[in-house]
């Protein structure tokens, strides 16, 4: 078998990123009788629960800029993001009708409320609000943890009709910890050779992870990854920067591609945090749920959705992006109408100043069209850091 | 005459006794605040849904909630400019306007109601419950105060139950992180009876707070729930919980309550005792703070009552049976955070709504949409449509903010309203009429 190129690589994902029908889950979900699909909302779901169960996990992140939202603007006044009513449209629209579960992780209030709405106007589909400690000691958050995982397992088990054992979880962990190290991989290579793998690249072949079965998806990591490191590509005179606050509702590719025509090399993110919120290995043999729980409270990524219960910690991630990609600054990305990202905004700002690291902001909607201003800022801060950089 | 030396009986002018009471009540507390230099007193900031008051008492630590601070400086119309302040600083346009309101009047040396410089906490207690915007609120305080902060989190009542695995969480972070740390900040060590003691006091007065906002269902209602219910929540909601003065303050108002329906009265509004009673409404959402009376005139000059409101459950849903239990002293409290309206899930709101409706023969349903709410403004929509198809009495939409006065365009709000009592008449017609 000849080995893919990335634009063919890429061709596929974008084909799987603009199909609002979820073909690629439906065609799945048919191939075999019996089989089910359990959609999940941003930030986080341990979806090696879901995989064991021998389930699709489905990343459901709002509509993008070319969902036609008809029905679900009648759902949210002007002043709430786009990702709830987008999501509602795919819902109300039919575009969802495969799925036999819906996640709504422990995000903000708005992903909440939704959990609430989606129980009324879907009931007969299950629809869990996915709670998680925002306190991290084993014997309190831990044991919560593991409690609330095992509610979903048991229900996970009533829809699935069978037992899930420790055993095919602890395989699914195994298959998950080979996907991340993958997409870790894949941000290793992009932060140290941003021009062989650009972040609009990038995004596409994580999103594919978000709609496909976890062992195609690292299959096709892999052909990206080794593609992108053989083929020619011109090497810019850009800046490297690390983007934050799109860990929710994610930008329009246009954005993403908007940044990095106005010179930015973009090296660090937080698009779809589900990929690579748990850091390192889970361990793949012993209690797996145990071993999941430990992963989320002790070695896991930070955002905006989560408390920091360490004031010299606050911000601190950010900070070691930088130094570990060798950025040159950060862009604030954040979603109009997002509590979570914009309260948290000046903390990691002041965070940022102490640390002596450039920045800009900005806002944005999924379905933002005007990237011109986004570019112009951008371009205005590429050109200060140089000009720093020179002096 | 300062307040702090009136002593209010129920004897007193009939509709003033319990408000008096609360003006003292008050006015000491804010006292008791801005001297606690002076005094050593320790001061521990949290809020008001999952507020743990009676625990707070028992490390003699007074209690300082900035939603009500953002209140005052609303109704004070302060906030306005506190707001601005804060956005000048970096803070978004788009979030939550308490927090800002908050910050600003940091910013501008945090004088409190009373003229003088409020205390900074000693410790944050971060209840998290209900509400995600507390989480930041907290971090952003953290950030300036640098004190201990204590997180505390209540999971969500997502599919309306309470399970042992949310009771056993939040009763371990009691014990392990939130009574060990308290007892650190205050130097004074846990005594159990004593929350017992506080418990069993908080009890007394929530049933006479359930009687009073019961009182609604009569035919007129003695009292508005939702104006003036804001009075009537104040000290079961802030600082008083567990108090002898809590009990006092609504003895009286039970008092003055059950004179009003023996009279036949209707609520007493700023203007005087309230005109004949038109139209009966439940309220879903906060109210605006900075355009207080000229708000709530647009309901009393139409001859509107508010018989029920959610947002006077944000502190306790106590009418839903809901009492402090002083021999379950820890899981209690855990049950209390659990059970506050905000945390309640959607499917539970849209059911506590229509209940009010049909319990308090209400005429239908107002929501007041907060702009910078998410916790209660997400899902109003569709809360909207499913009371007004269950129930088949009319809905309503206005959209203000608690303490931004550029969010009160008080024309609309009146036309919206306008509109919303002649669709009532219609409807009234029209069931006549079929009748
Ligand atoms: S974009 Fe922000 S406010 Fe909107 S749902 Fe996501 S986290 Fe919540
Ligand atoms: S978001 Fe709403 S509930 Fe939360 S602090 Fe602000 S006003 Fe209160």
């Amino acid at each position: 078998m000849t080995q893919p190129t990335t634009s063919e690589i890429i061709a596929r994902c974008e084909e799987l990123y603009q199909d609002l029908n979820f073909t690629a889950a439906r065609v799945w979900k048919e191939a075999k009788p019996g089989r089910k699909v359990i959609g999940y909302l941003p930030v986080y779901v341990p979806r090696e629960l879901i995989h064991a169960a021998g389930m699709l996990p489905l990343g459901i992140m709002g509509g993008g800029d070319n969902l036609e939202v008809i029905h679900g603007d009648a759902y949210y006044q002007s002043y709430i993001c786009r990702i709830p009513r987008s999501t509602i449209e795919l819902g109300v629209s039919g575009r969802l009708d495969f799925v036999d579960g819906m996640l709504f992780p422990s995000i903000c209030d708005v992903i909440r409320n939704l959990s609430g709405m989606w129980k009324m106007l879907f009931p007969e589909v299950y629809a869990k609000y996915f709670d998680v400690p925002q306190t991290y000691k084993d014997e309190i958050g831990g044991t919560f943890y593991i409690g609330e995982m095992r509610e979903f397992l048991s229900d996970l088990e009533k829809i699935a009709g069978r037992k899930i054992t420790d055993e095919q979880i602890n395989t699914s962990i195994r298959v998950y910890n080979e996907n991340r190290r993958l997409v870790n991989e894949l941000y290793a290579l992009r932060a140290a050779v941003p021009w062989q793998a650009p972040a609009s690249e990038a995004y596409l072949v994580i999103r594919a992870g978000l709609l496909l079965p976890v062992e195609e998806h690292s299959r096709l990591l892999r052909q990206y990854i080794d593609a992108a490191k053989v083929e020619e590509r011109p090497i810019k005179d850009n800046c490297k920067v690390v983007v934050t606050g799109m860990f929710c509702e994610q930008p329009p590719l246009n954005l993403i591609k908007s940044l990095e025509l106005s010179g930015c090399y973009v090296v660090d993110d937080d698009f779809m945090l589900v990929s690579r919120w748990l850091i390192g290995d889970v361990p793949e043999s012993g209690d797996p749920v145990y071993n999941l729980s430990q992963a989320f409270l002790h070695r896991s990524m930070s955002t905006a959705a989560k408390y920091e219960p360490n004031l010299e910690e606050k911000g601190q991630f950010l900070v070691r992006a930088v130094r570990d990609t060798g950025a040159e600054g950060v862009i604030f990305a954040s979603t109009s109408f997002c509590d979570p990202a914009l309260l948290d905004r000046p903390m990691l700002q002041n965070v940022l100043k102490a640390a002596d690291i450039p920045f800009i902001a900005f806002k944005y909607a999924e379905n933002s069209g005007q990237m011109q201003p986004i570019r112009e800022q951008a371009g205005t801060f590429v050109d200060s850091i140089k000009l720093w950089s020179v002096a | 005459m300062r307040p702090s030396i009136v002593k209010a009986q129920p004897a007193d002018v009939l509709k003033d006794a319990s408000m008096i009471k609360q003006k003292e009540m008050m006015a000491n507390h804010y006292n008791r605040l801005t001297s606690a230099h002076e005094t050593g007193a320790k001061v521990a900031s949290t809020f008001v849904p999952g507020n743990l008051n009676e625990l707070i008492m028992c490390f003699d630590l007074v209690n300082n909630l900035p939603e009500v601070n953002a209140i005052q400086s609303g109704l004070r119309k302060q906030s306005g400019a506190y707001i601005m302040e804060a956005e000048r600083a970096g803070h978004s346009e788009d979030v939550c306007t308490y927090v800002k309101s908050d910050i600003g009047m940091m910013m501008k040396g945090n004088i409190g109601p009373n003229g003088k410089k409020l205390p900074d906490p000693d410790v944050l207690l971060l209840s998290y419950t209900g509400c995600f915007t507390f989480l930041k609120w907290f971090e952003l305080l953290r950030e300036q105060y640098k004190c201990p902060t204590i997180f505390l989190q209540t999971p969500y009542m997502a599919d309306g139950k309470v399970t042992p695995n949310m009771i056993q969480y939040m009763v371990k972070q009691l014990k392990e992180d939130v009574i060990p740390t308290l007892e650190k900040v205050s130097g004074v060590k846990f005594d159990i009876d004593r929350l017992r003691e506080y418990l069993a006091k908080s009890a007394k007065a929530e049933d006479d707070l359930v009687y009073i906002l019961q009182s609604g269902k009569n035919k007129p209602s003695p009292i508005d729930a939702y104006f003036g219910g804001i009075y009537y929540i104040g000290p079961i909601f802030g600082a008083f919980r567990g108090t002898d003065d809590a009990i006092d303050y609504y003895r009286f108002l039970r008092e003055e309550v059950d004179q009003r329906i023996a009279a036949g009265l209707g609520p007493v509004t700023p203007d005087g005792p309230m005109g004949e009673e038109k139209y009966r409404l439940v309220v879903e959402g906060p109210p605006n703070y900075t355009h207080f009376r000229q708000f709530w005139k647009m309901f009393y000059d139409e001859g509107a009552i508010v018989v029920a409101s959610s947002y006077t459950k944000v502190g306790g849903t106590y009418d839903y049976g809901f009492r402090h239990d002083p021999d379950r002293p820890l899981e209690t409290l855990a049950e209390y955070c659990l059970g506050v309206y905000t945390n309640r899930s959607l499917p539970m709101r849209i059911d506590m709504l229509c209940d009010y409706i049909n319990e308090y023969e209400a005429d239908g349903l107002l929501i007041n949409s907060i702009k910078s709410c998410n916790s209660f403004s997400a899902g109003q929509l569709l809360i909207m449509r499913e009371v007004e198809k269950r129930t088949g009495k009319p809905a309503a939409f206005i959209e203000t903010d608690l303490v931004d006065p550029r969010y009160f365009s008080a024309a609309n709000v009146k036309n919206r309203l306008e509109s919303y009592f002649q669709m009532i008449e219609q409807k009234r017609s029209s069931a006549g009429a079929a009748a």
